[in-house]
Parts: C-alpha cells; sequence; structure tokens
C-alpha cells in the first residue's frame, strides 16, 4: 500500500506506513527518520519514527507545512530508490529475572482484571503461544533478539519487536482492563510488542520479568547515562538473557556502586540480508555482541 | 530571592514554554497549558515570554514573598488576594518582603498563572524549567509543589502597574468550539461515527489535566475490519503510532480524549483529528463540565488561526512595554 500523509494539525505531520506491524515498515520509518535528522531542517523540531508510521513536528513560523511534506516525501523516494538499505545501530544484551517475585505479586493484585484469575501472566503467555510451559515461553523470548521499533508512550520507554519469522512471534492479548501499577524495569508484552516500563505506573501489558538494568535517569548518576538521560533510542536491538534471583541482586548492586556497564557492540542492519535467512543474520549479531 | 510555598493549591508546578526535541524518545514538550496566559504574566512582570512561571489547576497556592517582587496573575478568574485584599488579575503589582498571596474560589477557565519579576528560577532540564512529572524531572525537583518548598527567582526589574486592554483579556466561556483539523486515522469511523464526533456537543469530564482532556456524550462507531496484525482487537486499535501533541483519540469508541502539552507520546488508540495550535489554550482553561464543540477546519485555517494568535500574542507585549 502508498504510505498516506496526514496532518496532525498545523504542527504535525504523520506518515502512516502500514496499517499492519511488519519489520519492513518499520525500518522504513527509522530510515525516513535517520534521512531528514541528517538534513537539521530549521523549524522541524522532532522526528518520531514509531512502528508502521512516521511523526514529524514543526513550527510552522519557521518552516511551511507544505515545505515539510515535500522534504518527507522526497526522503520516502530515496528509499524507494533504494539508496538506503541499513541502519546503523548498536546490539546490547539486557539480563532479566524472569518469573521474579516482584511482577509476579503486581500480577496476584489484579488478578481480576486478568484473562486468568487463577494462572499467572507467564502460564496465560505459554498457553496463548501453544507452549508446553513457562520456561518454554521465556526461552523463546529470551533466545532471538528484538529490535526497538519504537520509543515512546513516557519518557524512554521501548516497545520492542521479536526478528524472528510472523509466524513464530510471540503474541499475547492485553489484560482485560489496565492495572493501575507496574513495577519499573517490568518486562510486559502486549499483540506482538515487549515494552519494558521506564517508570512506575498504570499498564495493561502481560507482566513476565524484571531487569536490575536502569533504561531511564532523569538524574545521569550512571555512567551509560553521562550524555543522555534515555538509554533506549529507535532502532536499537537487545537480546534478553535469563537470569536468577541471585545474579539480580548481584547486578543490582554493580549498578549501585557504578561499575555495572552494558554489554553493547555498534553493527549495522540490513534488512534485505536479515529477510534472507533471519536465523542466520541473528546468529551473525550475537557473535557481534558476543565478540567470538 | 525566594518565594516559601505555604500550601501547594492544586497541582501546581514551574511552567515555560516548553521541552522541544525530545518526543521521539518519549519526552513530551510540556510547557503551560494556556500559553497566552503564561507569556501575558511574564510580559507583565517585565520578564521574556520564556521565563518559569508558576501553573495551578483550580487552586490556586498560599505563598509567601521572602523579598520584595513585582507579581502578576493571569488566567483563570479567581479572587487574588494579597495579605487578604484583593488584588488586580491581568495587571503587575508590588509584594514586599513577607507579604502573602493566595486565592479565592474559582469561578471561570481552569489555570491560574502567576509571573514574577525575574521568573522562578529552577534549573533548566533539557532545555525549559517545564516540569514533566510522569518522567519526574524538571520544574522543581521533579514533582509538583509541596508546602514547605522554596522556589528560588531571578533577578529581575518589573513595573508596578502595568495591565492589559480588556480586548486582550481573555474569558473563559462554558461552551466552546474547538476547531479541528480531521484526519490521521478517521477513515476508521463511519459515516455516521465522524457525525456523532463532530454535529454533536461533548461535556469535558472530570479526567482532564496536563497529560489529556477526557470528554463524554456520544458513541462513535467504528468501520467493521479484520484488524491488521500488530494492532490491538478493538476496532479503536491501531498499530502503535506517534501521538500528535493536541490529537483527539477514542479508545472502544467512547469518551474521545485530548492530548495536552504532557502528552503520551504514542500509543494504540486510533485518532480521528488534531486541535489546532491556536485552540490548545482554550482547551488548557477549560473546567469539567464544559461543552465543547468540535468545529473541522482545513490546514490553511489553522495556519490563519495561528497567525491571528500570534498577532495578539504580539499586541500583548507590546502593551506591557
Amino acid at each position: 500500500m502508498a504510505s498516506r500523509y496526514s496532518w496532525g494539525a498545523d504542527e504535525h505531520l504523520v506518515v502512516q506506513i502500514s496499517e499492519d506491524m511488519s519489520l519492513e515498515s518499520n525500518f522504513k520509518a527509522m530510515a525516513m527518520a535517520s534521512d531528514l535528522e541528517s538534513q537539521h531542517v530549521d523549524g522541524i523540531t522532532d522526528i518520531c519514527p514509531a512502528n508502521a508510521s512516521l511523526l514529524v513536528r514543526f513550527n510552522p513560523d519557521q518552516v511551511p507545512p507544505s515545505e515539510v511534506e515535500r522534504m518527507v516525501r522526497e526522503a520516502e523516494a530515496r528509499l524507494e530508490g533504494g539508496t538506503q538499505q541499513s541502519l546503523s545501530t548498536r546490539i546490547f544484551e539486557l539480563p532479566v529475572w524472569y518469573n521474579d517475585p516482584y511482577t509476579n505479586e503486581t500480577g496476584a493484585r489484579f488478578r481480576d482484571r486478568h484473562q486468568t484469575p487463577e494462572g499467572t501472566d507467564l502460564e496465560f503467555a505459554a498457553s496463548e503461544n501453544n507452549l508446553p510451559s513457562v520456561e518454554a515461553f521465556i526461552e523463546a523470548h529470551a533466545g532471538s533478539p528484538w529490535i526497538a521499533s519504537m520509543v515512546g508512550f513516557v519518557a524512554g520507554l521501548p516497545f520492542l519487536f521479536q526478528m524472528v519469522p510472523q509466524e513464530r512471534q510471540l503474541e499475547v492479548p492485553k489484560y482485560l482492563r489496565p492495572r493501575t501499577d507496574t513495577p519499573k524495569l517490568t518486562i510486559g508484552h502486549g499483540g506482538c510488542f515487549t515494552a519494558i516500563y521506564s517508570v512506575r505506573g498504570a499498564g495493561g501489558y502481560q507482566m513476565f520479568g524484571i531487569t536490575p538494568v536502569p533504561i531511564f535517569e532523569p538524574k545521569q548518576e550512571h555512567a551509560d547515562f553521562a550524555d543522555s538521560m534515555f538509554f533506549f533510542r529507535p532502532g536499537d536491538i537487545v537480546k534478553f538473557r535469563a537470569i536468577d534471583g541471585a545474579e539480580y541482586e548481584r547486578i543490582l548492586a554493580e549498578v549501585d556502586a557504578g561499575t555495572y556497564r552494558v554489554r553493547q557492540a555498534p553493527v549495522t542492519f540490513d534488512l534485505s540480508e536479515y529477510e534472507k535467512d533471519p536465523d542466520a543474520y541473528n546468529a551473525r549479531l550475537l557473535e557481534v555482541l558476543y565478540g567470538n | 530571592m525566594a518565594i516559601e510555598v505555604l500550601e501547594p493549591g492544586l497541582a501546581t508546578s514551574v511552567q515555560d514554554r516548553g521541552r522541544p526535541g525530545y518526543y521521539n524518545v518519549g519526552v513530551p514538550p510540556s510547557g503551560a497549558l494556556d500559553l497566552y496566559a503564561a507569556a501575558a504574566a511574564n510580559a507583565l512582570v517585565g520578564n521574556d515570554v520564556t521565563a518559569g512561571v508558576l501553573e495551578s489547576a483550580y487552586m490556586g497556592p498560599k505563598l509567601r514573598f521572602r523579598d520584595a517582587a513585582v507579581v502578576a496573575v493571569t488566567g483563570a478568574v479567581v479572587p487574588v488576594l494579597l495579605n487578604g485584599q484583593e488584588a488586580p488579575r491581568w495587571e503587575s503589582f508590588e509584594v514586599r518582603a513577607g507579604d502573602e498571596l493566595s486565592f479565592g474560589i474559582l469561578q471561570a477557565g481552569a489555570r491560574i498563572y502567576i509571573g514574577v519579576s525575574g521568573g522562578i528560577d529552577v534549573p533548566l532540564v533539557l532545555g525549559s524549567r517545564s516540569l514533566y512529572a510522569l518522567g519526574a524531572f524538571g520544574g522543581f525537583e521533579g514533582r509538583p509543589m509541596q508546602a514547605g518548598d522554596v522556589l528560588p527567582v531571578g533577578a529581575g526589574q518589573g513595573r508596578v502597574g502595568v495591565r492589559l486592554p480588556e480586548g486582550l483579556i481573555p474569558d473563559y466561556p462554558k461552551e466552546l468550539a474547538v476547531r479541528v483539523v480531521l484526519g490521521l486515522y478517521d477513515y476508521r469511523l463511519t459515516d455516521e461515527g465522524m457525525s456523532s464526533l463532530i454535529d454533536r456537543p461533548w461535556k469535558l469530564s472530570p479526567v482532564a489535566d496536563r497529560i489529556g482532556f477526557r470528554y463524554s456524550g456520544n458513541t462513535l462507531k467504528w468501520r467493521e475490519r479484520k484488524q491488521p496484525f500488530g494492532a490491538g482487537s478493538d476496532p479503536s486499535n491501531i498499530t502503535d503510532a506517534g501521538y500528535p501533541v493536541g490529537s483527539i483519540q477514542v479508545p472502544g469508541g467512547v469518551e474521545p480524549i485530548i492530548l495536552h502539552r504532557d502528552a503520551v507520546s504514542g500509543g494504540g488508540y486510533a485518532m480521528v483529528g488534531t486541535v489546532i495550535s491556536a485552540d490548545m489554550d482554550v482547551v488548557g482553561q477549560s473546567a469539567p463540565g464544559t461543552m465543547t464543540r468540535f468545529t473541522p477546519v482545513t490546514l490553511d485555517q489553522a495556519l490563519e488561526a495561528r497567525a491571528v494568535y500570534r498577532a495578539r500574542e504580539r499586541d500583548m507585549i507590546a502593551a506591557t512595554s
């Protein structure tokens, strides 16, 4: 389908690339955003790639909307011309204590809003995906990389899309009614997206675990936040690693001491190479991350 | 120079003209919900319009000034009291060291702005003094004001008795027509759904804060379809997308929400249009119960309205200098 351009009144242009989610649409949104960013246009204040769309915020006192539209359409045309097939980004590892007591306790408090009042979020997720056990579900969740297809909702919160063919993607409905509480740094999942709650608060995603690694730090106390209070950027690739409670506590202590560093490496993500053989491509990405 | 907060009022926060540039990582622009009133509060006390002001919702704070200053109160219609005596609105006046500023019961509008010569001088975070409460940064220590806080004030020199002519003071009616550019995902509505959106008034619910304004009254019908992969199961769901500031989303087809300057930056609800920039202030000043019509306009009309707004803002600044 052709992209759909629409005005968000006089300060926004929204480009709907596709109605469904796909890595291809997301890649297009990110590539268009990166093209526009590189032009440093006065008056374009925010360039926000989303899962399958792009939001551009501008100040019409500085740049006429028609001019913004022309530039965005040109960026799209350049992409269609095949000049940009790869994205410079990074891959990193995020340890997750799956099936942890914090999210389990929170889940237990809001059972009346859940599809399975008697079970847990992870049991529900396993059964929805026809997996034999919670362990098998965790293995599927931590087994392949995810890409930050969008950062937002609230400050620093990544939406993550699993880098596997669609038939293997984990899908779980959201809670029937949203909770009023979610622990900070919960690994949640709704539809086909995993999200990491950057702040404590309301939420409707199923809760699978918690990471000891901060992803949003307004006070910028730790070294990983020296340049920015936000860890995630659109296009980041993340590999989860299942850890137990003891390791969670150990990493938490390192984070508090300021000695913990996120394992990460720069990578170039090439969509067409990925699509030829996702599993082989992911294996190569992990080689970059783990340096062997 | 400092101000003691004796009573915080309701949702009182430091705001300025906002923090563009970080929406791609989920940080909204923030800034005063009524930018015109905030700019006037600054201009009346001799500040640049970008200085920090206090914004309160419905209930003003009680403040004690440790030092002399020039103050102006703008925005909602509310009695302004200096040491218990009525003080003017939309006009600068003098406060002396030890004076107490307080407020009576709100009569119209929703948000009160307090400008102080020198400006409320909390640190800039990502280029702005505005509180972004969900992210717990900006403003005074990343949170709304509490009793006992001591607010820093910059150095400034204002003149006493500067006032705006009547024609530059807005009124805050209980019935509003808010101009909207339709679009975004409005193709998902049936014709009947679109007609319920724009042909009938909506009532502002009590859920009206810096993040969004929720309305009730009608139900919108969506076109039948097989939901695309990645969108939720409800017909009002879309594959999560960026939300324009001012966009109107309609979760479940009931209770449209206008996102305001502390907007959540994106999510999975279809948006059917966006309030024009020139009308965001009047939305910010609407109190629960306000009957609101969404009036469709074109982009060109939105730009004309913006030009009128800017001209009025220039007139306001000229009238204070």
